[in-house]
Protein backbone atom coordinates (compact mmCIF):
# COMPACT_ATOMS: atom_id res chain seq x y z
CA UNK A 1 0.00 0.00 0.00
CA UNK A 2 1.43 3.11 -1.31
CA UNK A 3 1.29 6.53 0.64
CA UNK A 4 -1.93 8.36 -0.09
CA UNK A 5 -0.01 11.39 -2.04
CA UNK A 6 1.92 8.84 -4.15
CA UNK A 7 -1.39 7.41 -5.22
CA UNK A 8 -2.55 10.80 -6.25
CA UNK A 9 0.44 11.30 -7.69
CA UNK A 10 -0.06 8.03 -9.90
CA UNK A 11 -3.44 9.38 -10.41
CA UNK A 12 -2.90 12.22 -11.86
CA UNK A 13 -0.02 11.24 -14.24
CA UNK A 14 -2.66 8.55 -15.71
CA UNK A 15 -5.37 11.27 -16.55
CA UNK A 16 -1.94 13.43 -17.59
CA UNK A 17 -0.59 10.56 -19.68
CA UNK A 18 -3.64 9.64 -21.05
CA UNK A 19 -4.31 12.90 -22.41
CA UNK A 20 -1.02 12.56 -24.53
CA UNK A 21 -1.73 9.32 -25.75
CA UNK A 22 -5.38 10.74 -27.35
CA UNK A 23 -3.30 13.08 -28.92
CA UNK A 24 -0.48 10.61 -30.00
CA UNK A 25 -2.38 8.03 -30.92
CA UNK A 26 -4.64 10.48 -33.43
CA UNK A 27 -1.89 11.83 -35.23
CA UNK A 28 -0.27 8.12 -35.45
CA UNK A 29 -3.87 7.07 -36.86
CA UNK A 30 -4.41 9.82 -39.37
CA UNK A 31 -0.50 9.49 -40.60
CA UNK A 32 -1.19 5.39 -40.85
CA UNK A 33 -4.06 5.96 -43.26
CA UNK A 34 -2.24 9.26 -45.04
CA UNK A 35 0.66 6.78 -45.47
CA UNK A 36 -0.89 3.69 -47.21
CA UNK A 37 -2.57 5.45 -49.41
CA UNK A 38 0.14 4.59 -51.90
CA UNK A 39 1.12 1.51 -51.09
CA UNK A 40 3.38 0.54 -48.02
CA UNK A 41 7.09 0.24 -47.89
CA UNK A 42 9.58 -0.03 -45.39
CA UNK A 43 11.32 2.19 -47.68
CA UNK A 44 9.02 4.78 -47.50
CA UNK A 45 8.95 4.20 -43.93
CA UNK A 46 12.47 5.26 -43.20
CA UNK A 47 12.43 7.37 -45.77
CA UNK A 48 9.67 9.33 -43.53
CA UNK A 49 10.87 8.66 -40.56
CA UNK A 50 14.78 8.79 -41.12
CA UNK A 51 16.73 11.68 -39.34
CA UNK A 52 13.79 13.42 -38.17
CA UNK A 53 13.60 15.62 -35.26
CA UNK A 54 10.14 15.95 -35.56
CA UNK A 55 9.13 12.41 -35.58
CA UNK A 56 11.76 11.97 -32.74
CA UNK A 57 10.13 14.06 -30.74
CA UNK A 58 6.47 13.44 -31.50
CA UNK A 59 7.65 9.58 -30.62
CA UNK A 60 9.72 9.72 -27.86
CA UNK A 61 6.57 11.75 -26.08
CA UNK A 62 4.49 8.71 -27.12
CA UNK A 63 6.72 6.40 -25.90
CA UNK A 64 6.61 8.00 -22.40
CA UNK A 65 3.30 8.65 -22.34
CA UNK A 66 2.64 4.93 -22.62
CA UNK A 67 5.35 3.84 -20.32
CA UNK A 68 3.46 5.67 -17.72
CA UNK A 69 -0.22 5.03 -18.46
CA UNK A 70 -0.23 0.76 -19.16
CA UNK A 71 2.03 0.10 -15.81
CA UNK A 72 -0.68 2.84 -13.41
CA UNK A 73 -3.41 1.13 -15.54
CA UNK A 74 -2.46 -2.65 -14.85
CA UNK A 75 -1.92 -1.37 -10.93
CA UNK A 76 -5.37 -0.75 -10.70
CA UNK A 77 -6.54 -3.71 -12.87
CA UNK A 78 -4.73 -6.12 -10.79
CA UNK A 79 -5.62 -4.45 -7.10
CA UNK A 80 -8.97 -4.93 -8.41
CA UNK A 81 -8.26 -8.54 -8.91
CA UNK A 82 -6.87 -8.48 -5.57
CA UNK A 83 -2.87 -8.60 -5.48
CA UNK A 84 -1.26 -5.52 -4.29
CA UNK A 85 2.36 -4.78 -3.19
CA UNK A 86 5.98 -4.31 -3.61
CA UNK A 87 6.32 -7.81 -5.66
CA UNK A 88 3.55 -6.07 -7.85
CA UNK A 89 5.12 -2.87 -7.89
CA UNK A 90 8.22 -4.09 -8.59
CA UNK A 91 6.87 -6.16 -11.75
CA UNK A 92 4.93 -3.02 -12.78
CA UNK A 93 7.91 -1.05 -12.43
CA UNK A 94 9.45 -3.76 -14.90
CA UNK A 95 6.55 -3.56 -17.47
CA UNK A 96 7.29 -0.18 -17.22
CA UNK A 97 10.46 -0.31 -18.06
CA UNK A 98 10.68 -2.70 -20.85
CA UNK A 99 8.03 -0.30 -22.48
CA UNK A 100 10.65 2.61 -22.53
CA UNK A 101 13.31 0.60 -23.71
CA UNK A 102 11.83 -1.60 -26.47
CA UNK A 103 10.08 1.65 -27.15
CA UNK A 104 12.89 3.75 -27.91
CA UNK A 105 15.56 1.21 -29.58
CA UNK A 106 12.35 0.82 -32.10
CA UNK A 107 12.16 4.32 -32.49
CA UNK A 108 16.24 4.80 -32.45
CA UNK A 109 16.71 1.98 -35.42
CA UNK A 110 13.75 3.95 -37.26
CA UNK A 111 15.53 7.32 -36.77
CA UNK A 112 18.83 6.01 -37.62
CA UNK A 113 20.21 6.89 -33.99
CA UNK A 114 21.54 3.55 -33.08
CA UNK B 1 -57.69 -11.74 -7.91
CA UNK B 2 -54.68 -12.20 -9.78
CA UNK B 3 -51.29 -13.35 -8.01
CA UNK B 4 -48.08 -12.78 -7.76
CA UNK B 5 -44.81 -14.98 -7.47
CA UNK B 6 -42.66 -13.56 -5.29
CA UNK B 7 -39.07 -15.28 -5.01
CA UNK B 8 -37.40 -13.98 -1.55
CA UNK B 9 -33.77 -14.91 -0.38
CA UNK B 10 -33.75 -16.57 2.96
CA UNK B 11 -31.10 -17.83 5.18
CA UNK B 12 -28.90 -16.36 8.00
CA UNK B 13 -25.30 -15.59 7.35
CA UNK B 14 -23.44 -18.27 8.63
CA UNK B 15 -25.44 -20.70 6.29
CA UNK B 16 -25.98 -20.79 3.11
CA UNK B 17 -29.54 -19.05 1.88
CA UNK B 18 -31.40 -19.88 -0.81
CA UNK B 19 -34.59 -18.33 -2.76
CA UNK B 20 -38.09 -19.64 -1.47
CA UNK B 21 -41.35 -18.76 -3.45
CA UNK B 22 -44.35 -17.14 -2.02
CA UNK B 23 -48.03 -16.62 -3.98
CA UNK B 24 -48.73 -12.99 -2.86
CA UNK B 25 -52.37 -11.64 -4.02
CA UNK B 26 -51.92 -9.00 -6.71
CA UNK B 27 -53.45 -5.52 -5.31
CA UNK B 28 -53.57 -2.07 -7.52
CA UNK B 29 -51.14 0.37 -6.42
CA UNK B 30 -49.25 -2.08 -4.47
CA UNK B 31 -45.35 -1.28 -3.77
CA UNK B 32 -42.75 -4.00 -3.20
CA UNK B 33 -42.22 -3.42 0.82
CA UNK B 34 -46.32 -4.09 0.77
CA UNK B 35 -45.42 -7.73 -1.12
CA UNK B 36 -43.03 -8.17 1.64
CA UNK B 37 -44.67 -6.87 4.89
CA UNK B 38 -47.87 -9.29 3.14
CA UNK B 39 -45.74 -12.44 3.23
CA UNK B 40 -44.45 -11.21 6.94
CA UNK B 41 -48.14 -11.14 8.50
CA UNK B 42 -49.86 -13.35 6.24
CA UNK B 43 -47.48 -16.65 5.45
CA UNK B 44 -44.44 -16.96 7.32
CA UNK B 45 -43.81 -14.49 10.31
CA UNK B 46 -40.43 -15.70 10.47
CA UNK B 47 -39.18 -13.32 7.63
CA UNK B 48 -36.83 -10.52 8.33
CA UNK B 49 -36.63 -7.17 6.79
CA UNK B 50 -36.27 -3.36 7.85
CA UNK B 51 -38.88 -0.51 7.03
CA UNK B 52 -40.04 2.38 9.15
CA UNK B 53 -41.59 5.41 7.71
CA UNK B 54 -42.90 3.84 4.64
CA UNK B 55 -42.77 6.75 2.61
CA UNK B 56 -39.05 6.99 1.45
CA UNK B 57 -37.92 9.33 4.42
CA UNK B 58 -35.89 6.78 6.47
CA UNK B 59 -33.55 5.03 3.87
CA UNK B 60 -34.22 1.50 5.83
CA UNK B 61 -36.06 -0.50 3.41
CA UNK B 62 -33.79 -1.05 0.31
CA UNK B 63 -32.81 -4.40 -1.20
CA UNK B 64 -32.32 -6.36 -4.25
CA UNK B 65 -35.75 -6.29 -6.19
CA UNK B 66 -35.55 -8.60 -9.53
CA UNK B 67 -31.51 -8.23 -9.62
CA UNK B 68 -31.78 -4.44 -9.12
CA UNK B 69 -31.35 -2.11 -5.76
CA UNK B 70 -34.34 -0.02 -4.69
CA UNK B 71 -36.05 1.73 -1.91
CA UNK B 72 -38.91 -1.00 -1.35
CA UNK B 73 -41.35 1.35 0.00
CA UNK B 74 -41.42 3.82 -3.18
CA UNK B 75 -41.21 1.03 -6.17
CA UNK B 76 -44.62 0.24 -7.17
CA UNK B 77 -44.93 -3.40 -8.29
CA UNK B 78 -46.31 -2.83 -11.54
CA UNK B 79 -42.84 -0.73 -12.27
CA UNK B 80 -40.45 -3.90 -11.90
CA UNK B 81 -42.64 -7.28 -12.05
CA UNK B 82 -41.11 -9.01 -14.94
CA UNK B 83 -44.45 -11.36 -15.77
CA UNK B 84 -46.03 -11.41 -12.50
CA UNK B 85 -42.49 -12.67 -11.07
CA UNK B 86 -40.85 -10.46 -8.62
CA UNK B 87 -37.30 -12.02 -6.79
CA UNK B 88 -36.18 -9.88 -4.09
CA UNK B 89 -32.86 -10.21 -2.34
CA UNK B 90 -30.63 -8.35 0.26
CA UNK B 91 -28.66 -5.47 -0.88
CA UNK B 92 -25.24 -6.38 -2.25
CA UNK B 93 -22.06 -5.87 -1.23
CA UNK B 94 -23.25 -5.80 2.65
CA UNK B 95 -23.28 -8.99 4.76
CA UNK B 96 -26.00 -10.50 5.52
CA UNK B 97 -27.76 -11.08 9.41
CA UNK B 98 -30.87 -12.48 8.48
CA UNK B 99 -33.18 -13.07 5.00
CA UNK B 100 -33.71 -9.84 3.90
CA UNK B 101 -31.56 -7.21 6.58
CA UNK B 102 -28.16 -6.46 5.76
CA UNK B 103 -25.51 -5.57 8.24
CA UNK B 104 -24.82 -1.55 7.30
CA UNK B 105 -22.00 -0.99 10.12
CA UNK B 106 -19.42 -0.81 7.28
CA UNK B 107 -21.61 1.18 4.75
CA UNK B 108 -22.35 4.02 8.00
CA UNK B 109 -18.20 3.27 8.77
CA UNK B 110 -17.04 4.26 5.49
CA UNK B 111 -19.04 7.65 5.80
CA UNK B 112 -17.12 8.56 9.36
CA UNK B 113 -13.91 7.82 7.14
CA UNK B 114 -14.25 10.13 4.97
CA UNK B 115 -14.85 12.27 7.30
CA UNK B 116 -18.43 13.04 6.86
CA UNK B 117 -18.64 14.55 10.43
CA UNK B 118 -19.23 18.55 10.13
CA UNK B 119 -16.43 20.41 11.97
CA UNK B 120 -17.26 24.07 12.89
CA UNK B 121 -15.37 26.63 14.60
CA UNK B 122 -18.30 28.86 15.72
CA UNK B 123 -19.99 28.33 19.34
CA UNK B 124 -23.80 29.37 20.10
CA UNK B 125 -22.57 32.79 21.02
CA UNK B 126 -21.03 33.95 17.76
CA UNK B 127 -23.54 35.20 14.93
CA UNK B 128 -24.71 33.02 11.96
CA UNK B 129 -22.27 32.41 9.04
CA UNK B 130 -23.44 33.96 6.12
CA UNK B 131 -23.75 31.76 3.09
CA UNK B 132 -25.14 32.86 0.03
CA UNK B 133 -27.93 30.71 -1.58
CA UNK B 134 -26.80 31.53 -5.19
CA UNK B 135 -23.26 30.81 -4.33
CA UNK B 136 -21.58 27.76 -6.33
CA UNK B 137 -20.74 26.14 -3.61
CA UNK B 138 -23.83 26.38 -1.51
CA UNK B 139 -25.71 24.80 -4.82
CA UNK B 140 -22.99 21.74 -5.08
CA UNK B 141 -24.38 21.30 -1.33
CA UNK B 142 -27.95 21.36 -2.60
CA UNK B 143 -27.27 18.89 -4.95
CA UNK B 144 -25.97 16.07 -2.66
CA UNK B 145 -28.14 16.93 0.56
CA UNK B 146 -31.07 14.72 0.42
CA UNK B 147 -29.32 11.38 0.95
CA UNK B 148 -31.47 9.29 3.03
CA UNK B 149 -28.32 7.17 3.67
CA UNK B 150 -30.30 3.88 1.99
CA UNK B 151 -27.37 2.12 0.82
CA UNK B 152 -28.70 1.47 -2.96
CA UNK B 153 -25.62 3.39 -4.61
CA UNK B 154 -23.14 1.58 -2.40
CA UNK B 155 -24.93 -2.21 -3.17
CA UNK B 156 -24.95 -1.11 -7.11
CA UNK B 157 -21.56 0.03 -6.72
CA UNK B 158 -19.25 -2.10 -8.92
CA UNK B 159 -15.71 -0.64 -7.64
CA UNK B 160 -17.04 -1.36 -4.09
CA UNK B 161 -17.54 -5.04 -5.28
CA UNK B 162 -14.06 -5.56 -6.84
CA UNK B 163 -12.54 -2.84 -3.32
CA UNK B 164 -14.23 -4.08 -0.23
CA UNK B 165 -11.52 -0.98 0.95
CA UNK B 166 -13.69 1.52 -1.37
CA UNK B 167 -15.68 4.18 0.61
CA UNK B 168 -18.09 4.19 -2.19
CA UNK B 169 -20.19 6.32 -3.33
CA UNK B 170 -22.97 7.64 -0.19
CA UNK B 171 -19.83 8.35 1.84
CA UNK B 172 -17.67 10.42 -1.16
CA UNK B 173 -20.83 12.76 -1.61
CA UNK B 174 -21.46 13.17 1.82
CA UNK B 175 -17.90 14.21 2.10
CA UNK B 176 -18.09 16.69 -0.97
CA UNK B 177 -21.28 18.70 0.62
CA UNK B 178 -18.66 19.35 3.06
CA UNK B 179 -16.27 19.75 1.05
CA UNK B 180 -18.63 22.71 -0.03
CA UNK B 181 -19.54 24.09 3.08
CA UNK B 182 -17.52 26.96 3.55
CA UNK B 183 -18.16 26.96 7.66
CA UNK B 184 -16.03 23.60 7.80
CA UNK B 185 -12.70 23.58 8.99
CA UNK B 186 -11.61 20.00 8.86
CA UNK B 187 -11.37 20.74 4.94
CA UNK B 188 -7.36 19.35 4.78
CA UNK B 189 -8.51 15.83 7.17
CA UNK B 190 -10.89 15.45 4.60
CA UNK B 191 -9.56 15.41 1.14
CA UNK B 192 -6.71 13.08 3.01
CA UNK B 193 -9.34 11.13 4.54
CA UNK B 194 -11.23 10.76 0.72
CA UNK B 195 -7.71 10.45 -1.22
CA UNK B 196 -6.15 7.55 -2.92
CA UNK B 197 -7.38 3.92 -4.03
CA UNK B 198 -9.39 3.57 -1.78
CA UNK B 199 -11.13 7.26 -1.81
CA UNK B 200 -12.30 8.98 -5.13
CA UNK B 201 -9.43 8.01 -7.25
CA UNK B 202 -11.15 4.63 -7.39
CA UNK B 203 -14.23 5.43 -8.90
CA UNK B 204 -14.35 4.00 -12.81
CA UNK B 205 -17.45 6.51 -13.24
CA UNK B 206 -19.48 3.64 -14.21
CA UNK B 207 -22.44 6.11 -13.06
CA UNK B 208 -24.60 3.08 -11.59
CA UNK B 209 -24.98 4.90 -8.24
CA UNK B 210 -26.23 8.02 -9.87
CA UNK B 211 -28.85 5.80 -12.00
CA UNK B 212 -30.20 4.15 -8.86
CA UNK B 213 -29.94 6.78 -6.54
CA UNK B 214 -33.78 6.74 -5.28
CA UNK B 215 -33.40 10.84 -4.49
CA UNK B 216 -31.94 11.67 -8.01
CA UNK B 217 -28.60 12.43 -6.39
CA UNK B 218 -25.33 12.24 -8.82
CA UNK B 219 -23.12 10.63 -6.29
CA UNK B 220 -20.69 10.62 -9.36
CA UNK B 221 -20.77 14.30 -10.00
CA UNK B 222 -19.67 14.54 -6.10
CA UNK B 223 -16.77 12.00 -6.35
CA UNK B 224 -15.44 13.52 -9.74
CA UNK B 225 -15.64 17.31 -7.82
CA UNK B 226 -13.72 15.15 -5.34
CA UNK B 227 -10.85 14.55 -7.80
CA UNK B 228 -10.03 17.44 -9.03
CA UNK B 229 -10.04 19.59 -5.45
CA UNK B 230 -8.06 16.31 -4.56
CA UNK B 231 -5.55 16.70 -7.55
CA UNK B 232 -5.45 20.52 -6.64
CA UNK B 233 -4.62 20.37 -2.82
CA UNK B 234 -1.38 17.66 -3.86
CA UNK B 235 -0.32 20.31 -6.79
CA UNK B 236 -0.22 22.95 -4.17
CA UNK B 237 1.53 20.29 -1.95
CA UNK B 238 -2.07 20.31 0.88
CA UNK B 239 -1.92 16.82 1.12
S1 LIG C 1 -39.43 2.61 4.57
FE1 LIG C 1 -38.46 4.54 4.88
S2 LIG C 1 -37.55 4.86 2.93
FE2 LIG C 1 -38.68 3.06 2.60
Amino acid sequence: MRSIKVQVILWGAQRLSALVLALCVLVHLATIIYAVRSGLTAAHIVSRLHQSSLWTVFYSLFVLAIAIHAPIGLRTVVAEWGYQGRIIDGLLGTIALALVVGGFRALFALQGLA
Amino acid sequence: MSELTVRIWRGLEAENGEFQDYKVPRLESQTVLDVVTYVQRRVDASLSYRFACRVGVCGSCAMSVNGVSRWTCRTHVSKVAKDGLLEIAPLRNLPVIKDLVTDMSVFFDKWAKARGQFQGEHTRHEAFAQVKPDSKARKNVDAAIECIGCGVCYSSCEVVSWNADYLGPAALSRAWTLVNDVRDVAQKERLQAVAGDAGCQACHTHITCTERCPKGISPTAGIAGLKRAVLNASLKGEL
